[in-house]
């Protein structure tokens, strides 16, 4: 059963295309990784499925609900069934780790102070950040913010996770601690979840399939064979991480300013040559 | 002549936008307030969050408040006494400047000093959770980040700022009292006959209700840009510039606007 589908989504910023027709569908309990350039429009992606964007043509399905159009009051309902992890965190800088990751419990759930300061010591505790409840986002590194927000996006224990580059910024170990705690999370507890990330062995390690997006398109899904197996240029260029191939990165050599004036001295004097 | 024609373009454009967004903004200002207002059934719910925003816009504005509220009586009386002085006998300086103050002095100053420390603060600090994505992060967790935000400072500020004006006012009357005894020769019994002579609790109430729509305007004004806030921290810097300045236009034109309705 599909419990996510992206029906030909379209999404333009300032008239430049960033989803040009995206079609996606993900799986009841499995763990689909979309990868992808910097840039390409994963996480705008991502914000389509709760809500956050809305497309500017085609259709987002969850659980076979069109929320494509669903007022803000009605989203909230399909919300509460995310987890939701931002690339920065996105911590609220004004509390505390703990009120951080038990504020979808206090605001949300009947659950008394005691019991929510239970879970969020045993969401904290299995991403490695037992203790620390009462610092401050500030007092924490950007790879400490991310095990807190990844904390706080299991904290409502929701159906469905959107994972945005879990392990972006983590040491290996710290990077494979997540990937299993991802992987026990969807093997145990048959959470959906989504992770975007560029992460070519956190992709081997979590995903059931895998989806590249390229200038606004899916090109590509399936499986950790199928990836390994495919014949698509574009797909081997990304995951083996060259700079030759179809994608050709848009970055201009240096030319410093001494260089500049003698290739332009040069050129003047071949062009007096020829006058 | 296609440059001029280009430049021309462009100057007639950034004209028409100049005299159609403000338009545009008032609008968009109106429909979030009436966001906010949908969210007031809530207001139980956020009893923590309006007394943490009572304290901050509140409490924590009053020793800048009673600075400038002490020296703006004080500066009154005195330039009461220059002008008044050859016409009017001095009996009516407690008069004179308790007007000033209930009407006009007190609700304007404390409406401007909170739009310029709360009012900037507060969308600087919205527009900073907007550009990192901690309101955003709200909406996931199915939070209604205008329930979770707004509505305890606008709450509050509708509140506080009415308390803060009287107690401007009052020491503003203080400050003033102050220079007549000491400077200008008027004894504090004739200063306070003046000021109980003409005192009317319409004026009270009058000064309560600008203060009241001040502060709704500044803190929805605040919010609002704080919430619109798009560049990261150049947009932050932008957007408390730009409700200070649109607080302050608001907080003079509907100051004329219950004058005018009032007397």
């Amino acid at each position: 059963m599909e419990k996510i589908e992206l029906r030909g989504v379209k999404k333009y910023f300032s008239s430049k295309p960033v989803l040009r027709d995206v079609n996606l569908t993900v799986r009841k309990g499995e763990t689909l990784a979309v990868i992808g350039r910097s840039g390409c429009g994963k996480s705008v992606m991502l914000k389509h499925i709760v809500g956050l964007l809305k497309p500017d043509d085609g259709k987002v399905f969850v659980d076979g609900e069109d929320i494509t159009d669903l007022p803000e009051q009605q989203l909230y309902r399909i919300r509460k069934k995310f987890g939701f992890l931002f690339q920065g965190a996105a911590l609220l800088d004004s509390l505390t780790v703990g009120e951080n990751v038990g504020l979808g419990l206090a605001e949300l759930s009947e659950y008394t102070p005691e019991k929510i300061k239970q879970i969020v010591t045993e969401k904290l505790a299995m991403v490695g950040m037992e203790g620390i409840e009462n610092y401050m986002p500030a007092d924490l590194s950007g790879g400490m913010k991310k095990r807190v927000g990844l904390a706080r996006a299991i904290a409502m224990e929701p159906e469905i996770i959107l994972y945005d580059e879990p392990t972006t910024g983590l040491d290996p170990i710290m990077a494979d601690t997540i990937n299993e705690l991802i992987n026990y999370l969807s093997t145990e507890l048959k959470i959906t979840s989504i992770v975007v990330t560029h992460d070519i062995t956190s992709v081997r390690k979590v995903s059931d399939r895998i989806s590249m997006l390229h200038h606004g398109e899916i090109i590509f899904t399936g499986t950790v064979e199928e990836l390994d197996t495919t014949g698509n240029e574009v797909v081997i260029q990304f995951i083996e991480g060259r700079s030759e191939g179809p994608i050709k990165p848009s970055v201009k050599k240096y030319i410093s300013d001494d260089e500049q004036r003698i290739r332009f001295n040069s050129k003047k004097r071949v062009e007096g040559i020829f006058q | 002549m296609t440059k001029l024609f280009r430049l021309y373009t462009r100057f007639a454009a950034g004209f028409a936008d100049s005299i159609i967004r403000p338009f545009y903004n008032i609008g968009d200002v109106v429909v979030f307030l009436g966001k906010t207002i949908r969210t007031v059934p809530n207001i139980p719910k956020s009893l923590g969050l309006i007394f943490d925003s009572m304290l901050e816009i509140g409490v924590r504005s009053i020793p800048i408040a009673l600075v400038i509220s002490i020296f703006a009586g004080a500066t009154t009386a005195w330039q009461a006494n220059y002008q008044l002085q050859e016409y009017v006998s001095m009996r009516y300086l407690g008069t004179a400047v308790s007007k000033s103050l209930i009407l006009e002095l007190g609700p304007v100053l404390t409406g401007l000093v909170v739009a310029g420390r709360v009012g900037a603060s507060i969308a600087a600090s919205l527009g900073a959770m907007r550009v990192t994505e901690q309101i955003d992060a709200l909406s996931t967790m199915a939070i209604d980040p205008i329930r979770y935000l707004v509505l305890p400072r606008v709450t509050a500020a509708m509140i506080m700022v009415p308390i803060l004006t009287i107690y401007s006012v009052f020491f503003g009357i203080v400050g003033a009292m102050f220079v007549s005894m000491y400077f200008l020769g008027v004894t504090k019994g004739i200063f306070i006959v003046g000021v109980r002579h003409y005192f009317y609790y319409t004026d009270i109430m009058v000064c309560l209700i600008k203060a009241f729509i001040f502060g709704t305007g500044l803190s929805v004004l605040g919010c609002y840009y704080g919430f619109k806030t798009t560049g990261g921290a150049e947009g932050v810097g932008k957007a408390a510039i730009k409700a200070f300045v649109s607080s302050a236009i608001f907080i003079l034109l509907s100051d004329f606007i219950v004058a005018a309705l009032a007397f």
